[in-house]
């Protein structure tokens, strides 16, 4: 694929290159890129950043497997485009653990109670379970259902991601209690 | 996708002036960027309005509340004023797509968001919104999912947001800047039935853009549900949904709004047969009355027969949960 390569306007829209340079902010990091601009965060990440925790299941936003945190909040990358991203804090599922190698709880959690079959979905799982912590969502069981029905999993592993994220939501609760 | 070129808006008027051209603005993109992936949409040039000022739930004229264009779904729905004084909005919200869509779609987006009929998404079928004069497919077909009211013999597609519906229960308005200035649209004028045109969803022209949704300042938070009826309980769309609100003195209903989601091209209100209920007692009969009369014109297409008795118990028990659900 040629980089640089600008597309003259024909129709009168304002003259804009159909290659776009914009700094993306990954799990701290800022890039330089290059990119088209019908390019998703999704491809961007996969491809050109070569992180591939993220994974592609339908690239429709129905799967719920391409689930990254966008300034906090669970996004479907695949339905972002990359070029819109330029400001934004995205973190993938590489970016949660501590530097050290220290797993984030919520990683270690789906760990400790086989929260996951085959793992293809568990970025995304991870991920939306990060966002639903963070804003103190999915208060009763049928909560954590609903708010997390976006990340589907083939497997069928539902128990045991279900029971990881109210055992999440609990120890945060008991533990707020206490304070 | 398509191969498109892509540029920032830096105001709503410079935003307006490329769409008045044919550029496509993105905001949330959840849809847009679906279609285009399916190429049902292959805009040339797309407009991100994103950073415009756009993006702020503020008191709006008359004790209202003022929506920004640029609002998320999300955001909208668990804003502390949202919650505490319309309730149904946030509930219709709430019930609709999945956490992740709910987190990048806009109030201005949710508008505007295209029928999921299966033959519009099918670029190998006919599709009379898609293409017009090409054919329906739907009529004979796969047409389960399909409305029951006000369609035209060229398209039986729905609408198929949530959020609108309970905007229509609370008589919305929609803020739009165009090349002729501003408009207020009301949300019963804001979307069209299929009639001769099915490619038209909205009464939108082009270069005209959402800025903002307003809210009037009655937000029946004392007697009001959203109540969808689907497939499968989450992430799922309506076959039949029902924003009911309701006001009343003691038993008797002072005034009552029903919209209907899923059975139309937009959502579907009777303001004659609810004014006709004005006086009467909250009863299951005088719900059922209501039910009769905006099911009145309803009309299957084969899948979508059972739709039709599904709304009527829908509507009824939609106002009876509202009637005895008391918050205030």
């Amino acid at each position: 694929m040629s980089s640089n390569t600008e597309s003259a306007t024909e129709n009168g829209y304002p003259a804009a290159p159909h290659r776009n340079k914009i700094t993306l902010t990954v799990n701290g990091q800022k890039h330089e890129l290059s990119l088209s601009p019908w390019t998703t965060l999704l491809d961007a990440l996969r491809q050109q950043l070569h992180l591939t925790g993220t994974k592609k299941g339908c690239d429709h936003g129905q799967c719920g497997a391409c689930t990254v945190l966008r300034d906090g909040e669970n996004v479907n990358s695949c339905l972002c485009l990359a070029v819109m991203q330029e400001g934004s804090e995205i973190v993938t599922v590489e970016g949660l653990a501590a530097e050290d190698g220290t797993l984030h709880p919520v990683q270690q959690a789906f760990l400790e109670n086989d929260g996951y079959q085959c793992g293809y979905c568990t970025p995304g799982q991870i991920c939306s379970t990060v966002a639903l912590l963070e804003h103190d969502r999915g208060n009763s069981p049928a909560e954590i259902r609903d708010l997390m029905s976006g990340n589907l999993c083939r497997c069928g592993a539902y128990t045991n991601i279900y029971n990881t994220i109210a055992e999440l939501q609990g120890a945060k609760q008991s533990g707020s209690d206490h304070e | 996708m398509n191969n498109f070129s892509y540029q920032r808006a830096g105001s709503v008027a410079e935003a307006s002036g490329v769409a008045t051209e044919g550029g496509r603005i993105i905001a949330g993109g959840t849809n847009l960027v679906d279609l285009m992936k399916y190429r049902v949409e292959n805009p040339e040039h797309l407009i991100d309005i994103n950073r415009l000022a756009l993006g702020e739930i503020e008191d709006g004229p008359d004790g209202g509340l003022r929506l920004g264009a640029l609002v998320t779904n999300a955001a909208t729905a668990y804003d502390e004023r949202v919650k505490e004084r319309y309730p149904v909005l946030a509930e219709a919200i709430l019930s609709g797509a999945s956490t992740q869509l709910r987190n990048m779609a806009t109030n201005g987006g949710n508008l505007l968001q295209r029928t999921r009929c299966y033959y519009f998404y099918d670029t190998g079928s006919p599709c009379n919104k898609r293409e017009p004069g090409s054919g329906c497919p739907a009529m004979e077909g796969q047409n389960r999912i399909l409305a029951i009211l006000g369609t035209s013999p060229l398209c039986i597609a729905t609408h198929p947001s949530d959020m609108c519906v309970a905007l229509a229960a609370l008589d919305a308005t929609v803020n739009v800047t165009g090349s002729g200035g501003d408009r207020r649209i009301p949300l019963a004028d804001f979307h069209r039935l299929p009639g001769a045109h099915p490619e038209r969803d909205t009464n939108l022209e082009a270069g005209d853009v959402v800025t903002s949704i307003d809210l009037p300042e009655a937000g029946f938070a004392g007697h009001s549900t959203y109540l969808k009826v689907r497939d499968r309980e989450s992430y799922a769309f309506a076959l039949v949904s029902v924003a009911a609100c309701l006001e009343l003195d003691g038993d008797t209903i002072k005034e009552v709004r029903v919209a209907l989601g899923g059975v139309a091209a937009k959502p579907w209100r009777d303001p004659a047969a609810e004014s006709r209920l004005v006086g009467k007692p909250a009863t299951e009969e005088s719900f059922r009355t209501l039910a009769e009369a905006l099911l009145s014109g309803a009309q299957g297409h084969g899948h979508n027969d059972f739709k039709i008795p599904l709304a009527k118990r829908a509507i009824v028990r939609a106002l009876t949960t509202a009637r005895d659900n008391d918050s205030k």
